[in-house]
């Protein structure tokens, strides 16, 4: 069993904690930067990706997250989290972890009217995904070692690069936890690599 | 691959993802950067704060939809803003401008004051205030896709959003406990839809976010209420009526995702400078309570 951590800071946690304990893993809520130490993977979750941005700062999470993921474990960002991933966002001089080789724009669908639903398919799930985009964004594009999972309209909304998986919607919100599972997955390779070392 | 817009899940969804976040009342471009700066989660647009509503009398009605306007090509962060209770109009232009949500507020003076919106039939999702239980379903029946305690905004008195927190989740307790045979009489005793209450009592909370508005005047303020189970923090008044609203916003913000760091509470409430001046509850008239506005 892994135990899988949450940042914390704000936005839909609790949604994230849920699905992590549904799929058989130990959540932590991270609110510190020194809780990262005793996690396998960190999700970070649905939200305002400017105001979790603002906390990262002020709260040094920025170097050791990057450590974190020189370590090799995972990271899964969903919508503000993958913003926070990216290595470019459109329109802005100021990306953040830049963790993952895509551009992405951020509120890319549209604002809050232009939100919606819809079943898409992932690579590597058998069945079609129910996605919830909220005010979401989408990569433009991405680099040679960037695994593009799924597209909606021709825009990428998951994708995957080393020890980094992101999506533009929440699966949060719903009760599949097939992408949660497939992070699990991620993490559990790396702890048994770990073991093997 | 069907595209499905303003379901349940896109319109509460939306709320969701606001949690632990601070929404901040402004009324010009200027405000709104402050706030968007300090890590609001969104913007409330308006023409003017609650305060400001109190001490002026008259009629308040939704802003000018420059002022929305404005504010909506200053922030890439969500903006809400108010229309009157029962205001089918002021709603649907909001909605035709694009806002991210609205707010049926009692602080605006109500249009109708028998009838809410059917917020529903909407694209736009909608937040409305509440005091108790039997509000709050009324208000999700309609359609509201997140709630907020109604408290008694423009006052910095915190007490009536307390009690309206407490309220809300102790009636909620209640009715997990009931018994399935219960449920129909409680409904007639909250005035609320049936549906909802056994759709509560079944998840063992309510379906939509609830955040603490009216009355929140200091970090403290806003500590306590996600302490009391607050999803997050509208702020009105309080920040740009402060000394120093760049710091006295940061400062909230901070204490509402640390709200258990009393530490760190302390420390960014020293050099604040003083919070806006409060009212005495029971020294506010009757009719001049918005809290009574709607129902």
């Amino acid at each position: 069993m892994a135990t899988i951590g949450v940042l914390g800071l704000q936005g839909a946690i609790s949604e994230h904690v849920s699905q992590i304990e549904a799929t058989g893993q130990t959540a932590v809520i991270v609110k510190h930067a020194d809780q990262l130490a005793e996690i396998d993977g960190l999700v970070l979750p649905g939200g305002e990706s400017t105001t979790m941005q603002k906390l990262m700062d002020r709260y040094d999470f920025i170097e050791p997250i990057l450590q974190f993921a020189k370590q090799g474990k995972p990271i899964f960002g969903t919508c503000a989290g993958m913003v926070l991933l990216a290595k470019k966002v459109s329109g802005s001089d100021n990306p953040h972890l830049q963790l993952i080789d895509i551009e992405v724009c951020r509120n890319a669908f549209g604002r809050q009217r232009e939100s919606f639903e819809a079943a898409i398919t992932i690579n590597g799930l058998v069945k079609e995904f129910n996605a919830i985009f909220i005010r979401a964004p989408y990569a433009e594009n991405a680099g040679v070692e960037v695994e593009i999972l799924a597209t909606y309209e021709g825009k990428i909304v998951v994708a995957k690069q080393g020890n980094i998986l992101v999506s533009a919607f929440h699966p949060e919100l719903t009760d599949d936890t097939r992408l949660m599972q497939y992070f699990n997955a991620m993490v559990e390779q790396t702890i048994k690599t770990k073991v093997e070392v | 691959m069907e595209k499905l817009i303003a379901t349940d899940a896109v319109k509460r969804g939306m709320a969701q993802m606001q949690k632990g976040g601070v929404i901040m009342d402004v009324v010009n471009a200027e405000q709104a950067r402050i706030a968007e700066a300090a890590g609001a989660v969104a913007v409330m647009a308006l023409e003017r704060v609650p305060s400001d509503i109190r001490a002026a009398g008259g009629v308040a009605r939704m802003a000018d939809p420059r002022i929305v306007e404005e504010v909506m090509n200053a922030v890439t962060i969500p903006v809400m803003a108010k229309a009157r209770i029962g205001h089918i109009v002021e709603a649907r232009v909001l909605e035709a401008m694009g806002v991210d949500y609205i707010d049926e507020s009692e602080v605006l003076t109500p249009a109708d004051e028998e009838f809410h919106l059917l917020k529903s039939s909407f694209t736009i999702p909608f937040v409305c205030g509440c005091r108790d239980l039997g509000e709050a379903a009324r208000r999700i029946g309609e359609g509201a896709s997140m709630l907020r305690t109604k408290g008694e905004p423009g006052t910095g008195n915190i007490v009536e959003a307390v009690r309206h927190m407490r309220k809300v989740q102790a009636q909620v307790r209640k009715l997990t406990l009931m018994n399935d045979d219960e449920i129909m009489t409680e409904a007639k005793i909250l005035g609320a839809p049936y549906e909802i209450l056994k759709q509560i009592k079944e998840a063992g909370k309510l379906p939509v976010v609830n955040f603490a508005a009216g009355g929140v005047a200091t970090p403290a303020d806003a500590a306590l209420m996600m302490e009391l189970g607050a999803d997050g923090v509208f702020v009105g008044s309080g920040i740009f009526k402060s000394e120093d609203p760049e710091k006295f916003a940061n400062a909230i913000v901070q204490a509402t995702t640390y709200f258990t760091d009393y530490d760190l509470i302390g420390k960014l409430s020293k050099e604040l400078g003083s919070a806006m001046k409060g009212i005495d509850i029971s020294r506010l008239p009757q009719a001049e309570r918005m809290q009574e506005r709607g129902w």
